[in-house]
């Protein structure tokens, strides 16, 4: 049985980001997988513990640096992992869809496919989807319970808060994580030790066929969106900040 | 001239409030409006889709009477219909079910996607949206049609613009795929609307204590019609569940009043909630960073002024 779970190396959701003009930004930043991604992991190194002995490979598309996030997957505990490498940060999702397709299919045949649910950089929220589509497989996506038996996946999808929809799907299938669905472990120090001697298998994008020439989804820039100044504070008599809130939100703003 | 066809979506048959946002979108373009219906039985919405700007009603039928366990074959059915008709463009709410259902869509037919847009410009097709939560605004173009739109909630407003809707009835030709199946839908004990189509939401975070203590934010929120929310901090200490999360790793929001109480404003928090309309903040550290970027700051214990919020409100709500 082999899992493969497909992860993305994102910058930090504490960091700042500072377009630098164009499609630029500054990736000075800490760098990390994909929280979601972490979650289609863990619920991966959980089927193989669970007595299933199955592979679980981590995939990622992007540029040489994210080799430390697949090492991040290694020391979690994926068995190997492959990296097809791109030369910008930014590659569309149609295109990042055919590439993982590519590299998958040219690796082995999956038995199931985890991601997380989207990322939290370009937050396309569609992988799954396209992988779905592609390999011809059942998707879920923002899944919080996972079980398997006898090659039928059960799930429950959230899709509203506190509603769910429990999903019944044959194998293999893309299922797209969310928090909530586990607990990620964290790596020990002989666990990165152990990810040192793992393969990180590099698969050039060109080798993987020639995207089209232009992307169906191109990024034409980045601009920072700045948040809004100092507001008007008040303090005093809860009483009286709650009556000049509301007179505020009523005359002044008008959005009650 | 272009078509342009909106995803409606109905509940209990009245269309969404964010999908009549999805439609005054739609006419932002010259061209005409189609609305599709998966639901057949749906005719109580017509009048409303007419009001507010479709000039073709596209009521969709399949084989199976009833699709709604079945979402791969909604997003054929639909995939199909945007064949049919050559539609140019399909815009849905970038809301949980349409946001799903319009990745669906999009695979199949092997369309340009764009989820969460923030604004569209039809004629030079570009969209903007945003990458890494609110941090940056990104400009994307789609090359290839259709062109598959999923809106953020609440950034368009509705608009009345009364169109002919002629009726249209289209038998969808689908695959009876049975690999993936809703068995249930599974309701929870909380209730209350979902942040992430909220027009109103009042958050709380780590301050806020315990699970017990978000029963004051509940209790406001019921006053306000609001939606309860949490920042990852109150979700990470257990107090509130996952699904009521806002920021980056949880749900972006655009509400038209954002109340963030005991929310000292972390970055990947404001990532998910700085295209509120109005942000008001409620903390006791005038150090607090939220007090830096909000419209309207109250200092003070949130203990105090939640509850003397949830009063000052109730007696307007009992007239």
């Amino acid at each position: 049985m082999k899992i493969y779970v497909c992860v993305k190396h994102v910058p930090d959701t504490a960091a700042n980001i500072r377009p630098l003009g164009g499609t630029a930004f500054d990736e000075t930043v800490k760098f990390i997988m994909n929280p979601y991604d972490e979650y289609a992991l863990e619920q991966a190194l959980r089927i193989r513990e669970s007595g299933s002995g199955a592979e679980v490979i981590a995939v990622t598309v992007g540029k040489e640096v994210a080799t430390s996030t697949l090492r991040t997957a290694l020391a979690m505990g994926a068995d190997r992992s492959i990296l097809v490498k791109t030369d910008a940060y930014f590659t569309d999702s149609v295109e990042t869809g055919r590439l993982l397709y590519r590299a998958i299919s040219l690796d082995g045949f999956p038995d199931l496919i985890l991601t997380g649910r989207q990322s939290v950089d370009t937050e396309g929220m569609q992988i799954p989807y396209r992988l779905g589509v592609l390999f011809d497989m059942p998707v879920a996506v923002n899944v919080v319970t996972f079980s398997m038996v006898e090659g039928r996946v059960t799930v429950e999808r959230e899709i509203e808060a506190d509603v769910r929809e429990v999903i019944e799907m044959t194998t293999p299938c893309v299922v797209g994580a969310a928090k909530g669905l586990n607990q990620p472990r964290c790596p020990t120090l002989p666990d990165m030790m152990k990810a040192k001697k793992k393969e990180i298998r590099v698969i050039p994008q060109a080798d993987l066929g020639f995207p089209p020439p232009i992307p169906t989804v191109e990024l034409l820039g980045l601009q920072a969106a700045p948040d809004r100044g100092r507001g008007t504070i008040l303090e005093g008599d809860p009483e009286k900040m709650v009556r000049e809130l509301l007179r505020l939100l009523r005359e002044e703003a008008g959005v009650l | 001239m272009a078509r342009i066809g909106v995803l409606i979506e109905a509940k209990g048959g009245e269309v969404k409030k964010t999908t009549l946002g999805a439609l005054a979108a739609a006419r932002r373009d010259p061209g005409e409006v189609y609305a599709l219906l998966p639901e057949p039985n749906a005719e109580a919405c017509h009048g409303v889709l007419r009001q507010y700007g479709a000039d073709r009603i596209v009521t969709i039928r399949t084989p199976e009477a009833d699709i709604s366990p079945f979402p791969d074959v909604q997003a054929a059915a639909l995939a199909a219909a945007i064949d049919r008709f050559q539609l140019d463009a399909l815009l849905g709410v970038s809301g949980q079910a349409g946001r799903d259902l319009l990745a669906r869509i999009a695979s199949i037919a092997g369309a340009p996607l764009v989820l969460d847009c923030l604004d569209i410009d039809f004629p030079s097709g570009t969209v903007r949206k945003s990458h890494f939560s609110g941090k940056t605004t990104a400009t994307l173009r789609l090359n290839g049609r259709p062109w598959i739109l999923g809106i953020r909630p609440n950034i368009f407003p509705e608009k009345i613009d009364p169109r002919h809707g002629d009726i249209v009835l289209y038998e969808a030709p689908v695959p009876t795929s049975k690999r993936l199946v809703i068995r249930e839908v599974k309701q929870g004990s909380s209730g209350g609307p979902d942040v992430s189509e909220a027009e109103i939401i009042i958050s709380g975070g780590r301050a806020v204590g315990s699970a017990e203590n978000f029963r004051i934010l509940k209790e406001c929120a019921s006053v306000l019609g609001a939606a309860v929310g949490a920042s990852r901090a109150a979700v990470d200490a257990g107090f509130a569940s996952h699904a009521l999360q806002v920021g980056q790793t949880g749900k972006t929001v655009s509400p038209r009043l954002y109340i963030a109480c005991g929310i000292s404003g972390s970055v990947q928090h404001f990532a998910g909630m700085k295209t509120a309309k109005v942000i008001v903040a409620v903390n006791n550290d005038l150090d607090a960073p939220i007090f830096q970027k909000c419209d309207y700051g109250l200092l003070g214990d949130l203990f105090e002024v939640v509850p003397a919020l949830t009063r000052a409100l109730a007696p307007a709500q009992a007239k």
